[in-house]
């Protein structure tokens, strides 16, 4: 299929790519920094023959989301951390009805309102989750305008393959960035998965389906429960995710998302030509946390130290500790407040974590 | 809970029932053929509810609600292309008793989940079954704007006063005076407001066109009530809007009634707050008598 190359914003992307993956349907609320979204869906889902509607609240959107994925919809909102916040009773529902959707959320400064400058401190709300129950949420993030259509063409299958809710973690940088995409000419043909659960009516099938989160009795609850974990463990298993850069012989691994993933490549950069032997892991899958391939590096001689660079005061880091179990020292740099952190100040971080770990200078 | 689903074709036995002494000369009526013995059966479980029991208490108009439901749904030929959003509260388990596709809701946002559904499948019939406290307080902004931005869908709106499900606290709908758990000495207007009535409150808006109010404290009033859900029916399959029928339900156990008593304090307590009738009809219906 022929090609062609444009310059996009970020938010714009997703809103593109979210139609190129089957969706149809999209319900949400205007929040900075992410209302370019819903208004770019505004204007090109009437033009494929969907539905753009703006719903009167985050606690809205999430729900008509879940009503739209139980008749069977690709469908998917966006919003920033406060309406993520929100949406996370939605959430825990869609987790516990086993409901596919997506969510892209466009991280700006908090607690509170904050400010709609960039950040990374939602990283906590999406990953361990904000709502009720044990539950879990598949959570991506792209770290490059053209790298959000195929997070979220996969985004949109495995919240299918699982019949789980999927979090696209952005942030306002991501967002607002404008970069060159190469996009097919024409939309991909909709080839998506039949779902014989969906509430559509029963015409003529039967029995008829129910969308239920409640089981009354403890035993009922637990089973569910632990079906539901038995497909957690199968995604920890078979969809971990991530992008690496100079990890061969790395003594110093630097461990970031989204676009901190593209500074602390820089700094790795920086860092290798003053002859510190930095590496890059970029979690693609924050959950399934890329847990294995950090143990790796953990078990791995060469590896002294890992540094996580975060725009936030250090949320990313816990999961990495977990991941490293005190195998290595894990110490983590970061900005708060919607500040980015400079590529120098990354690499003084860098050196100063080398020098305290013991990284050799070559 | 029974999640079996069977077509009754023999003489049913109704369960949950508070008021069951229908005249065989109603519309309820029917004649099916079947049975062993080839009886003529005037009075059959409808078609779009399970044999599943009802966990109501003895005395709660929820199951004559949940029957009047059903009847409608297949007296209009919906069973097949109907999806059902239930709620949060008593009547929880809706999805077992109902014979069509069924959602259940997070509390108070049925309205949304049900607006979900029609846009993805706007020729299927999406109702809501919701009560005081889920449509009427933590759901009432799902509420207004579902009505506001003319959902075609219909709300039914299950009205007794009270949480039932919790153990009779005060609702944004309990009577001025009234006792509840949390309103020990009677609910006091100043203190806490004013009963809110949806359908009138919903009146003004132009994208709720038909809105009623009903109850099923006698044969006649549950008939009446029969006809009026299915004018709220009609509307959302002509595509006029949104529709919205409120029942004046009773909850013996909270109100600390027998369950006759707890009707009569509807027919002559509550409908004074709540009038019954149709409040709003879509431009160009008459309202019935
Ligand atoms: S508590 Fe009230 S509303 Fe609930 S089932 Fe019992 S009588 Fe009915």
């Amino acid at each position: 299929m022929p090609k062609r190359k444009i310059l996009m914003k970020g938010n714009e992307a997703y809103g593109e790519a979210a139609v190129r993956a089957g969706c149809r349907f999209y319900f949400g609320y205007p929040i900075t920094p992410q209302t370019e979204v819903a208004e770019y869906l505004s204007r090109r889902l009437p033009e494929v023959g969907g539905v753009f509607l703006q719903a009167e609240s985050e606690t809205a959107s999430v729900n008509m989301l879940y009503g739209a994925a139980a008749a069977g919809a690709r469908v998917m909102t966006s919003t920033s951390g406060l309406g993520l916040a929100l949406m996370q009773e939605g959430i825990s529902y869609l987790a516990g009805a086993e409901l596919p959707a997506v969510i892209v959320n466009t991280m700006r400064g908090g607690p509170g309102i904050g400010n709609i400058a960039p950040a990374q401190a939602d990283y906590r709300q999406a990953v361990k989750g904000g709502g009720n129950g044990d539950y879990r949420t598949i959570v991506l993030a792209p770290t490059s305008v053209p790298e959000i259509f195929p997070v979220m063409e996969l985004a949109f299958d495995l919240a299918d393959r699982y019949r789980n809710p999927v979090i696209v973690l952005s942030d306002g940088m991501i967002g607002q960035m404008m970069e060159p995409v190469e996009i097919e000419e024409e939309l991909p043909p909709l080839d998506l998965p039949e779902k014989p659960w969906a509430t559509t009516g029963t015409m003529g099938r039967r029995p008829k389906n129910v969308i239920k989160t409640d089981y009354l009795e403890p035993e009922e609850l637990e089973r569910h429960n632990l079906r539901l974990a038995e497909k957690y463990a199968q995604i920890e298993a078979e969809e971990q995710r991530w992008k690496e850069f100079a990890l061969e012989d790395a003594e110093l691994v630097l461990v970031a998302f989204g676009t901190m993933a593209r500074l602390a490549q820089a700094a790795a950069e920086v860092l290798r030509s003053r002859g510190i032997a930095a590496g890059v892991l970029a979690p693609i899958t924050l959950y399934p946390f890329p847990t294995r391939r950090i143990r790796e590096l953990a078990d791995s001689p060469g590896v002294r130290s890992f540094l996580t660079v975060e725009m936030s005061l250090g949320q990313l880091v816990e999961d990495v500790r977990l991941a490293v179990e005190g195998r290595k020292p894990v110490s983590f740099f970061g900005r708060t407040g919607g500040i980015v952190p400079t590529l120098d100040e990354i690499v003084t971080a860098a050196e100063d974590v080398a020098a305290e770990r013991g990284v050799r200078s070559r | 809970m029974s999640q079996e689903v069977r077509e009754s074709r023999g003489p049913a036995v109704e369960e949950g029932a508070g008021v069951q002494t229908t005249s065989p000369k109603s519309s309820l009526v029917r004649e099916r053929e079947g049975g062993v013995d080839q009886k003529k059966v005037v009075f059959a479980r409808p078609r779009g509810l399970t044999e599943a029991h009802t966990i109501y208490c003895p005395g709660c108009t929820h199951g004559i609600i949940h029957r009047l439901v059903a009847e409608v749904l297949e007296e209009l030929d919906l069973l097949e292309r109907t999806v059902g959003v239930g709620s949060i509260g008593c009547s929880v388990l809706i999805y077992d008793y109902l014979n069509v596709d069924m959602i259940s809701a997070a509390h108070g946002r049925a309205l949304a989940v049900a607006t979900g559904v029609k846009r993805v499948l706007p020729d299927r019939f999406v109702f809501t079954y919701q009560g005081d406290g889920d449509l009427a307080s933590i759901g009432t902004a799902e509420t207004v704007h579902a009505a506001a931005r003319g959902e075609r869908v219909t709300a039914i709106l299950v009205n007794n006063g009270v949480y039932g499900m919790t153990g009779g606290q005060m609702a944004p709908t309990t009577l001025p005076g009234m006792r509840t758990t949390t309103s020990p000495a009677g609910r006091d207007p100043a203190l806490t407001g004013f009963p809110i009535r949806m359908p009138e409150m919903l009146a003004s808006l132009e994208g709720a066109v038909y809105l009623a109010r009903v109850t099923v404290t006698s044969p006649k009033e549950v008939l009446r009530a029969k006809r009026v859900l299915k004018r709220a029916f009609e509307v959302q399959l002509q595509g006029l809007g949104f529709s919205l029928v409120e029942f004046l339900s009773s909850c013996p156990i909270n109100w600390k009634m027998d369950p006759v008593d707890a009707l009569r304090y509807i027919e002559t307590e509550v409908v004074k707050y709540y009038p019954l009738g149709e409040i709003k009809v879509p431009e160009g219906w008459k309202p019935l008598a």
